[in-house]
C-alpha cells in the first residue's frame, strides 16, 4: 500500500537513491569525512548495472547505504516502492568485499546460514543448498572449513550463500578483487548466467574498467571521493552476452570511454597531479 | 608422545623437589610418600567425600553462575562500545583488587554457609569470564556482524549464532581461568565461613597441627584443578586451531 506523500517512482525502477550523502562523523567531533554524493541513482528492475570509481571514492559507502546497513546523512533511499531503514530489507542479497564467510561453519552449513531462521522448512534448505553447491562449483568442498579454501573458493561461498536467499536485488563489492585474471573472467560469464537464470536485479562494484564494459547493462562511473556520479554509460549489450564479447569493436570503445573518465579522477585519488 | 614424556618429567622434577624440601623443612612439610599415604586413608573414610560433596555443590553453583553471569554481562557490554570502554578499567582493577577485602562484607550479606561459599566463588571467576568475552566480542572483525545484519538476523540470534561461535575461542579462554579463580574462591569461603568442605578440612587440619591430613588434601585438590585445566586447554587449543 502506498501513502499518498510518498514520492511517485515508476514502475520498472526497483532501487532508487535521491539527493544521498554520507558523512562519517569523526570520533572527536571534527567535521567527519565526506565519503559519498550528493547522488542520485536509479536502479531498473532486472537490469545489470556496475558501478566504477578509483579506489576509496566511496563505492563501499554507496552500497551501505543503498542496502539499509548505514543510514545516509542526507537523502532517501527506497526500495520497491518502500523507503530504506535502518534494517536491509527483504529482497536484497549482498556480497561483500571482504571475505565474510563463517570460519567456524563448513561450507554447507555457510551456505545455508540465512535460510535456517525459520519460514524455510528443511527439505527446501537442502534443495537450495545442493543446488547452490553444484552451481558453484563446490560440491566436493560441502564439508570444509572455509579457512582450507582458497580466496576465490571462499568467495563463491559467500555468493552462494546470497544466492540461496533469492534476493530479487543483488548487491556484489568487488567479489572478483581477490582472483586472478582468467578466474574472473569465467566467474563474470558465471554472473551474467546466474542473472539471466534468477531475472534479478544486480548492482556490482567494481574498479576493473574491462568487468565493468563486458558484464553490464548500464555504467556508473564515480568520481574520486566524495563520490559523485559523473557519467552513466549505456552498454547496449544483449542480453545473452558473455566474456566473448570482449573481441567486439564496441567493447574496445566503452572501454576507453570509460578510462577517459577515470583517468583524472584515478589521479585524484592517488593524491598525484595529471601530467600529460 | 613427546608430550606425555614431557609431561612425566616435569612431575618426575617435582615430586623429588618435593622430597629434598621435606628433607630440608622435616616435619613442617610431609613426604610425597607419607602425603599420598594420608591422601589414600582419607579417601578410604567416611567424612571425606561428604566434604568433597560440599566443596562440589558450592563449587557447581559458583561456576554456574560466574559463567551465565559473566556471558551475559560480557556479551552485552562487548556489543556496545561505549560502555565496554568504560567497564575495561573498572573489570580490570576489581580483577587485581585482592577480593579477601570484600570478606567481612559478604559475610555480614550471607552470613555464614553455602551461600557466602557459592558468593565467594562466584565473585572471583565472574570477572575473568567478563573481560575474556566482552575482548572477545570487541575484537571480531566487523564482517561477520556486517554480513549476518544483511542475512537479517535477529539480535538475539546474531548473538547465538555469530558472535558467540566467533568469539568461542577466547570464551574458553576466559572460563578457563574464571574455573580455577571459582574454584580458589570456594576453597577460600570454606576456610573462614564455613564448618564443612575441603576448604574448611585443611583449616581444621591447620589448627590441629595435622600438617599429614593438610597436604594430602591439596594435593588431592591440586590433581583435580591440573586436569581440569588440561582438559580446558586441549579444548581451547582445538577451538583456536578451527578458526585459522
Ligand atoms: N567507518 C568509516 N569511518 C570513517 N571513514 C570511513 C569509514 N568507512 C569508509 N570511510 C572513508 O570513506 C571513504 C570511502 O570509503 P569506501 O570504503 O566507501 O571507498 P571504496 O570506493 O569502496 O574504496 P575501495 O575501492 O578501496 O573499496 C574513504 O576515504 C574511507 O577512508
Ligand atoms: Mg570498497
Amino acid at each position: 500500500m502506498k501513502s499518498p506523500h510518498m514520492r511517485v517512482v515508476p514502475a520498472d525502477v526497483h532501487a532508487q537513491l535521491a539527493g544521498v550523502t554520507r558523512v562519517y562523523p569523526a570520533a572527536d567531533g571534527g567535521p567527519g569525512v565526506h565519503a559519498l554524493g550528493p547522488v542520485d541513482l536509479s536502479l531498473r528492475r532486472g537490469e545489470f548495472y556496475a558501478v566504477i570509481g578509483p579506489s576509496g571514492c566511496g563505492k563501499s559507502t554507496l552500497l551501505d547505504v543503498l542496502s539499509g546497513l548505514s543510514p545516509p546523512t542526507t537523502g532517501e533511499v527506497v526500495f520497491e516502492g518502500k523507503p530504506v531503514g535502518r534494517t536491509v530489507p527483504d529482497g536484497i542479497g549482498i556480497v561483500f568485499q571482504e571475505d565474510a564467510s563463517f570460519p567456524w561453519l563448513t561450507v554447507r552449513d555457510n551456505i545455508a546460514f540465512g535460510l535456517r531462521q525459520g519460514g524455510v522448512d528443511g527439505a527446501e534448505i537442502d534443495r537450495r543448498t545442493d543446488y547452490a553447491l553444484a552451481f558453484m562449483g563446490l560440491r566436493d568442498f560441502a564439508r570444509a572449513y572455509p579457512p582450507q579454501l582458497s580466496g576465490g573458493m571462499r568467495q563463491r561461498v559467500c555468493i552462494a550463500r546470497t544466492l540461496v536467499m533469492q534476493p530479487r536485488l543483488i548487491l556484489l563489492d568487488e567479489p572478483f578483487g581477490a582472483l586472478d585474471a582468467q578466474t574472473r573472467l569465467i566467474m563474470g560469464d558465471e554472473l551474467l548466467r546466474l542473472w539471466r537464470e534468477t531475472k534479478a536485479t544486480v548492482m556490482l562494484i567494481t574498479h576493473a574498467l574491462d568487468e565493468a564494459a563486458m558484464l553490464s547493462d548500464r555504467i556508473g562511473v564515480m568520481s574520486a571521493r566524495p563520490g559523485l556520479i559523473l557519467a552513466e554509460i549505456e552498454t547496449g549489450w544483449s542480453r545473452d552476452r558473455d566474456s566473448t564479447i570482449a573481441s567486439d569493436p564496441a567493447f574496445g570503445a566503452i572501454t576507453s570511454r570509460l578510462w577517459s573518465l577515470l583517468r583524472a579522477e584515478s589521479i585524484k585519488a592517488v593524491g598525484g597531479s595529471a601530467r600529460s | 608422545m613427546r608430550r606425555l614424556v614431557d609431561t612425566l618429567l616435569v612431575i618426575a622434577v617435582l615430586v623429588a623437589a618435593w622430597q629434598v624440601l621435606h628433607w630440608v623443612a622435616g616435619d613442617a612439610l610431609t613426604s610425597p610418600a607419607g602425603t599420598a599415604r594420608r591422601a589414600w586413608a582419607l579417601m578410604n573414610g567416611d567424612t571425606f567425600w561428604g566434604h568433597v560433596r560440599e566443596t562440589g555443590t558450592a563449587f557447581g553453583y559458583s561456576l554456574g553462575l560466574a559463567v551465565i553471569g559473566g556471558l551475559a554481562v560480557g556479551l552485552t557490554l562487548g556489543l556496545n562500545r561505549t560502555a565496554s570502554s568504560v567497564a575495561e578499567p573498572i573489570l580490570v582493577s576489581v580483577y587485581s583488587l585482592p577480593k579477601v577485602t570484600l570478606y567481612p562484607i559478604i559475610l555480614l550479606v550471607f552470613g555464614l554457609g553455602l551461600s557466602a561459599k557459592v558468593a565467594f566463588g562466584t565473585i572471583h571467576g565472574i570477572v575473568p569470564v567478563i573481560i575474556f568475552s566482552m575482548n572477545a566480542v570487541r575484537k571480531l572483525p566487523p564482517i561477520y556482524l556486517r554480513a549476518a545484519r544483511s542475512m537479517r538476523l535477529s539480535r538475539l540470534d546474531m548473538i547465538r549464532r555469530v558472535v558467540v561461535p566467533a568469539a568461542l575461542p577466547e570464551i574458553v579462554s576466559g572460563l578457563r581461568i574464571g574455573f580455577s579463580l571459582t574454584l580458589l574462591g570456594v576453597l577460600i569461603g570454606e576456610m573462614f565461613a564455613s564448618q564443612r568442605g575441603l576448604g574448611f578440612l585443611i583449616m581444621n587440619a591447620i589448627g590441629q597441627f595435622d600438617v599429614d591430613t593438610m597436604v594430602a588434601v591439596i594435593l588431592i585438590l591440586a590433581v583435580v584443578a591440573v586436569c581440569a585445566n588440561a582438559a580446558l586447554l586441549a579444548l581451547n587449543r582445538r577451538l583456536h586451531q578451527g578458526a585459522t
